[in-house]
């Protein structure tokens, strides 16, 4: 049994697995993976940063899990394997929110929960993970979860810029109640931006200015 | 005429390739052919020669909306001067011309800033992707300040049209593609992101609504009912208010060009004749509206059930609804028994959203933007009709 050349840890191959997911592969505006969180809890940028941790944890510490499981998993029930191992993960978080994020906790409700579903980190685990050592299955789950944070947080930081006038719960646009700032120029709270709706366009928009400024992302019909 | 086309002549040399205009070719071929009919001629294959072209088509949809914007303008400025002297009892023929003015005043912004908002957009993109400007807008121009509340600020015009031409349209691919009424996409957009100004139970909201005059359009008087508020007692009261009469000559507030039903209806005469809309559209979206509407009146249990099927189809702006948003060739269905199916789910899902919802007292736009969504269903369930019906035909045979 030959033994591999070691690589070094920042390697020219892994610094891709980084690179690649914020923007050319980006696992949301490029794979269309877990659009529904991203839909749901971009109201707010303080949402969406809670939500992009807690995705963040969950991917890496699960794709290391199942990477350092990944040859004693049988193939035939590996989802089964890969569902209890992000459960329980995502029961982690789920308690450490509502333990110390009360608030946050709340308003994300069932969308901490259903990280448990989301795509992208079945997906890394199946593609992935299930495949590499843990090593690069770290620094993957670590660059996955970057890209579905940077755009959660473009997303949310329009719709509660817009939508509400303010950013992180800060004010922005003046105070709505007071009507000073912009309101008193005749700014008005675009109540769209608060719909889901509006999620789904901006994400649309943010899809066709990345396929202008790279064609070969354009597929082929 | 002659003249026009001499000036258009003379200067078409600056705007061809190598010209000094080229880049603005769009725009030139845009007046161009605005006026006159392309010089183009399909040179390969069976062509026929009709003088009817997209524009020509589009203009025939404006005429037929000329009723309903002079209308509409003489409406907004009695209503206007209601709400300024709060007076309701105003006289409605009284003082004809200085009415009339004060509507121009109303209307006519909104109408440029429509136009001009909406052909900015078309025309970057045309610009962009190098070819002549669509017609498309042209319609849709139109439209969109008649199916606003009289006292809209103008951003939110601008806004809302600079969205549902980008959104509703463009990305779609430009005229001809769009999935959805691009002026039914400008008022959604304005329904949902400042629902204050644009539910349609109310216009005038800046008006004088301490003087007794509250402002409302019958419809938003009429969703009362279903709550624990009523404004008016019983259906006589409302009666007494809006009348049917008054109701189908338009002569009650409302948004600026679907108060008046018989206006709506000379523009559909118009449309009919000259082939431009679908008959089975309308006539069934009415239907389906009455249907509706007697079924929630057997239903009954408050005055706005027991409001007669025929009110429906007079108040708000199902008329215009039926006439000029269901009928837009490119988002209803293409096939004939879809356009039956088509145009009675319209009409009943109009009244449907308008009786039952009360957050949403105009459900027409609502029922046709839900429409448009389904019509390619409709037509690929009545293909598949047909090819099941022909194969069945040849099995037997």
């Amino acid at each position: 049994m030959s033994k591999e050349p070691k690589e070094p840890l920042f390697s020219k191959k892994n610094k891709k697995l980084v690179t690649e997911p914020l923007a050319d592969n980006n696992p949301i505006t490029v794979q269309v993976l877990g659009i529904c969180s991203a839909l749901a809890i971009t109201v707010q940028v303080n949402q969406a940063i809670v939500m992009s941790l807690s995705v963040l944890f969950v991917m890496m510490v699960g794709n290391v899990i199942i990477s350092l499981l990944r040859n004693l998993i049988p193939s035939r029930i590996r989802i089964i394997v890969q569902l209890v191992v992000v459960a329980a993960l995502v029961i982690v978080v789920n308690e450490v929110l509502a333990a110390y994020m009360p608030d946050i906790s709340e308003k994300l409700s069932v969308f901490v929960g259903l990280i448990i579903t989301n795509c992208i980190i079945m997906g890394r685990f199946e593609a992935f993970a299930m495949a590499n050592k843990p090593w690069p299955s770290l620094i993957d789950g670590f660059g996955n979860a970057m890209g579905y944070a940077i755009l959660l947080i473009i997303v949310s930081v329009f719709r509660e810029l817009f939508g509400s006038g303010t950013l992180m719960g800060y004010q922005i646009f003046g105070d709505y109640i007071a009507g000073n700032g912009l309101y008193e120029y005749g700014y008005a709270n675009n109540n769209l931006m608060i719909l889901p709706p509006m999620a789904l366009i901006i994400v649309g928009i943010i899809i066709w200015v990345q396929r202008s400024r790279n064609p070969s992302l354009i597929e082929e019909h | 005429m002659k003249f026009l086309e001499k000036i258009l002549h003379k200067n078409e040399s600056k705007f061809e390739k190598g010209g000094k205009l080229e880049k603005f070719y769009p725009l030139y071929e845009t007046l161009a052919t605005f006026a006159f009919t392309p010089k183009l001629v399909t040179t390969k294959g069976s062509h026929i020669r009709d003088a009817v072209d997209l524009k020509r088509t589009m203009m025939t949809v404006i005429l037929a909306m000329v009723p309903c914007l002079l209308f509409g303008i003489y409406n907004t400025g009695h209503w206007a001067e209601v709400a300024e002297t709060g007076n309701r009892a105003l006289d409605y023929w009284s003082n004809c011309g200085p009415k009339f003015l004060t509507g121009l005043t109303v209307v006519l912004p909104i109408i440029v800033v429509s136009y001009g908002v909406g052909l900015a957009v078309e025309f970057i993109f045309a610009m962009k992707n190098n070819h002549g400007l669509h017609e498309g807008f042209l319609v849709s121009g139109m439209l969109i300040p008649l199916i606003m509340p009289a006292d809209v600020p103008l951003w939110m015009v601008g806004v809302a049209t600079a969205f549902a031409v980008l959104i509703g349209k463009e990305i779609f691919g430009g005229t001809g593609m769009n999935v959805v009424n691009i002026a039914l996409t400008a008022r959604a957009f304005l329904f949902f992101a400042y629902p204050t100004s644009m539910s349609g139970d109310k216009v005038w909201l800046s008006g004088n609504e301490v003087d007794g005059v509250s402002g409302a359009t019958a419809l938003g008087d009429l969703a009362s009912f279903m709550s624990d508020k009523p404004v008016f007692e019983s259906l006589a009261a409302y009666n007494s208010e809006y009348s049917f009469c008054e109701s189908f000559f338009g002569m009650i507030p409302g948004s600026i060009g679907e108060t008046s039903t018989l206006a709506c209806l000379i523009g559909a005469l118009i449309l009919i004749l000259t082939g431009v809309a679908s008959l089975r559209i309308i006539a069934t979206f009415f239907a389906g509206g009455f249907v509706m509407g007697y079924l929630l009146n057997l239903m009954g249990g408050n005055p706005y059930l027991d409001l007669p099927a025929c009110y429906h189809l007079v108040i708000g702006g199902f008329a215009f609804g039926a006439v000029f948003m269901a009928t837009d060739p490119v988002t209803a269905s293409q096939t004939a028994t879809g356009k039956l199916i088509y145009g009675f789910f319209g009409g009943v899902v109009a009244i449907l959203i308008r009786v039952l919802n009360p957050a949403y007292p105009e459900g027409v736009m609502l029922a046709i933007l839900f429409m448009n969504v389904m019509a390619p269903i409709i037509d690929h369930y009545v293909v598949q009709a047909n090819i099941n019906r022909r194969l069945k035909r040849l099995k037997t045979t």
